[in-house]
């Protein structure tokens, strides 16, 4: 026992990297019930700053570390991660998982530690008066929720009185953060709202989708995660759901999920907020310096997959920050206060984009004291079973401010209630 | 030489019967005190506090509120995961009801709803055994994560049925929430987790815990002797149940800060605490200690080792630290089915006899 802690000690002291640089941590999991969505994204996230160290010498002359921990999506080795990552000084944190996320945030907040949860994560941190450190452009789970709903208005040409739509949803703080705003649009739109919990991991769910066969909802929503996707999609093709009405949010659509179930998901819909596949200049550059120099992140087998092009914008949007906070602060070593200043006054344009090397990927981000979090927009993607590819159908679909900014003022104010937080930003 | 009875003698029963009977061993249980609570304290930090002693300190509690159940009274459960939640919630009520309350208050209260509960699952005890109660205690794992998940009231009708615990004290030190320092949350999990051993330890040599013994041993022929089934049985529940549910709230409130009932108190967990007292060894406090630490200090260690030390991509550490803990687990009940006590324990013979065994 004194041995091992002994030699605990030891390996904890080796561990640290050197100060100079820019530390950007990747909180993955290749392992477990969730590796299948983990590997793409970390590979991606890794490959990006491979790419800028390469090509650029890093940002602003800073070269950036990419220290990765192993999280497995679970909390407990979440705060192990936590704690190890925090000695190195990192300026932003990523953790892939929406319960880590919930439990990060009152102590990211306390240690000073900005927190980038692009598209998951706690949806009113949209309220940066609230949230000073956590960022979730560019769009969160209520904004994926209303986009999903104005697309069937549009499939349904403006009316969706008296129809039905069911949301398949994993238990856990993940699954539930939509249900609010769904609720609140089924009132406004008049359709009836189902709700079918599937519990973690999301193997078992033959009763959810008898349910659906004897209610026959008109649209199925889904947000899912790990192997529940690739189930429910199975299990949609056994009972013979429509597939074009079928729609997942974005952590729904990745080419593991829908390929499992072969022909049948031809026509599954799912959300997006970034291009998808290889066909962008970026490309060229990540060939040229990273898989071919032999630098790619994990197998290298992933690149250009949904998840991966995911990573890699998370990756875009935290390099942006830094950039900006590094101009900000008149130095390339920058603090996590600068990084967070870094964040409030990021804005990537469309133009930006294309230089960057991805025209037309992402919709255009500009964040605020007040707003962390992005436009929430986003495009919905159709799978072709044939050809084995994701393509865009729709440009991208704002989301009904309406209905969501009252939500996430009544949510932000119960939790500076909670925390005893006074509102910033004035 | 060292390590014997020979010239320690005892001039009252009082001496005689006490935990420690022989010097060395005594000396070593100061010593360890010594330092858990006199050392550690000052020199404790973020990452030793969050990521290996206060899990650690958590897990053997729950470790030894399971092994008073199977180990002692030998009631097999694989309820401790649900039991843990009932725990983890009655603080979570209670703190946001009575926010002015000291912590140590709450989770002593949550640790009594807990036992309460415990009683109330473990009244199938009385007409089933063995298989058949492990199944009727999973139910109750099952039944009561369905039920925090189902009951909004539960986690105050927050809109992702997360459980976040705020900021609370004792004595004044923040103990919870992302304000609390790293000795003192190390230092409540110490004081609950040394209260509850001297409890245990107690307990399960008197009275209560020889009846526990003589039901596990063979229940018809404890009836005979005149211990009353119904009162060994519950109350090796009740008992179990406070110290789970006492474990159950420090590992959400101290330890993690915020908990989703599915994924912190599932049915994993239930087999993890299990894990740790077969590895441990049933029917021994020290086992408790034992089997947490093997199962929780062990993959941090691997972990820092492979990944922090040999940089190995964390990945394959992750998988090989899962071999290692797994072949570790088939190695040692094969070598000793009855845990690492039953190691230290046949240490502890040899080195009485050593350099001149016969």
């Amino acid at each position: 026992m004194k041995l091992t802690l002994a030699a605990l000690a030891t390996t904890m002291m080796v561990a640290t990297p050197a100060l100079a640089d820019l530390i950007v941590p990747n909180m993955s999991y290749r392992t477990g019930p969730y590796a299948a969505n983990g590997i793409p994204y970390a590979d991606g996230f890794a490959d990006y700053f491979t790419l800028l160290n390469e090509r650029d010498g890093g940002i602003g002359g800073q070269l950036v570390q990419v220290p990765e921990c192993e999280t497995a999506y679970n909390t407990e080795k979440g705060v192990e991660c936590y704690e190890s990552l925090r000695t190195q000084n990192p300026l932003v944190l990523n953790p892939l998982s929406t319960g880590i996320t919930y439990q990060l945030i009152p102590r990211i907040s306390q240690d000073g530690i900005p927190l980038y949860t692009p598209g998951y994560g706690r949806t009113s941190a949209k309220d940066g008066s609230v949230f000073e450190w956590v960022f979730n452009a560019p769009a969160n789970y209520w904004d994926g929720a209303s986009v999903a709903v104005k697309h069937i208005l549009e499939q349904e040409g403006g009316d969706l009185s008296g129809k039905k739509i069911a949301l398949v949803y994993h238990n856990s703080a993940y699954g539930k953060e939509p249900i609010r705003t769904l609720e609140e649009l089924s009132e406004k739109h008049g359709f009836e709202l189902n709700l079918l919990p599937v519990d973690a991991p999301g193997q078992e769910q033959k009763s959810q989708w008898l349910q659906i066969r004897r209610d026959r909802p008109d649209y199925v929503i889904m947000y899912a995660w790990g192997v529940m996707n690739q189930v429910a999609i199975q299990e949609a093709v056994n009972i013979r759901f429509p597939m074009d009405k079928f729609i997942g949010i974005w952590w729904s659509g990745s080419e593991n999920d829908v390929r499992a179930a072969g022909a049948g998901a031809d026509g599954y819909k799912a959300l997006t907020f970034h291009g998808v596949g290889r066909d962008y200049p970026l490309y060229d550059d990540l060939q040229q310096y990273v898989y071919d120099a032999g630098k790619a992140a994990g197998a290298g087998d992933q690149a250009g997959s949904v998840l991966y092009s995911r990573g890699a914008y998370a990756a875009l949007v935290i390099a942006e920050a830094i950039a900006k906070a590094q101009e900000l602060a008149g130095t390339p070593e920058i603090t996590p206060a600068q990084m967070r200043d870094g964040f409030e006054a990021l804005e990537i344009t469309a133009e930006r984009m294309a230089e960057l090397g991805l025209p037309d990927f992402g919709a255009p981000i500009a964040l605020s004291c007040q707003n962390h979090g992005g436009d929430g927009l986003a495009r919905v993607q159709q799978w072709n079973a044939g050809e084995g590819s994701w393509s865009l159908i729709t440009d991208f679909i704002e989301p009904d401010a309406e209905i969501l900014d009252p939500l996430v003022q009544e949510d932000s104010a119960a939790y500076a209630a909670e925390a005893g937080l006074t509102a910033r930003c004035n | 030489m060292i390590y014997r009875e020979a010239g320690d003698f005892k001039t009252s029963y009082r001496d005689d019967s006490q935990t420690f009977p022989i010097r060395l061993d005594r000396w070593g249980y100061y010593a360890i005190l010594a330092v858990a609570f006199g050392i550690i304290p000052f020199v404790i930090n973020d990452y030793w506090a969050n990521a290996v002693l206060v899990p650690f300190l958590i897990y053997a509690i729950a470790a030894m509120g399971l092994n008073i159940l199977t180990g002692y009274a030998g009631q097999v459960s694989l309820g401790t995961g649900g039991f843990m939640a009932v725990g983890a919630y009655a603080v979570y009520k209670l703190m946001t009801a009575f926010p002015d309350v000291s912590i140590a208050i709450h989770v002593l209260l949550a640790g009594l709803i807990t036992a309460a509960v415990g009683v109330l699952f473990g009244l199938p005890s009385l007409r089933i055994k063995g298989f058949y109660l492990a199944v009727a205690t999973l139910a109750a794992q099952f039944f009561l994560v369905w039920l925090f998940n189902k009951v909004p009231w539960f986690y105050n009708y927050s809109a992702s049925g997360q459980i976040t615990a705020p900021t609370r004290t004792v004595f004044d030190q923040a103990v919870t929430g992302p304000a609390a320092s790293a000795p003192a949350k190390y230092l409540v999990c110490l004081v609950f987790a040394f209260a509850l051993a001297w409890l245990a330890r107690n307990l399960t040599r008197g009275s209560l815990g020889r009846k526990w013994m003589a039901i596990r041993d063979m229940d018809i022929a404890a009836e005979i002797i005149g211990v009353n089934p119904l009162r060994a049985k519950l109350s090796a529940f009740a008992v179990s149940s406070f110290f789970v549910g006492i474990a159950g709230a420090l590992l959400f409130a101290v330890y993690l800060g915020a908990a989703e009932v599915g994924e912190a108190f599932g049915i994993n967990k239930s087999f993890l605490v299990l894990f740790m007292i077969i590895i441990g060894g049933l029917g021994s406090i020290f086992g408790s200690f034992a089997g947490a630490a093997f199962l929780v200090l062990l993959p941090v260690l691997l972990k820092n080792t492979l990944v922090g030390t040999l940089g190995w991509p964390t990945d394959l550490a992750a998988h090989i630290e899962l071999m290692i803990v797994g072949a570790l687990i088939v190695t040692f009940l094969i070598v000793e089915p009855h845990g690492l006590a039953r190691l230290w324990r046949l240490a502890k013979d040899k080195l009485r006899l050593w350099p001149f065994p016969h």
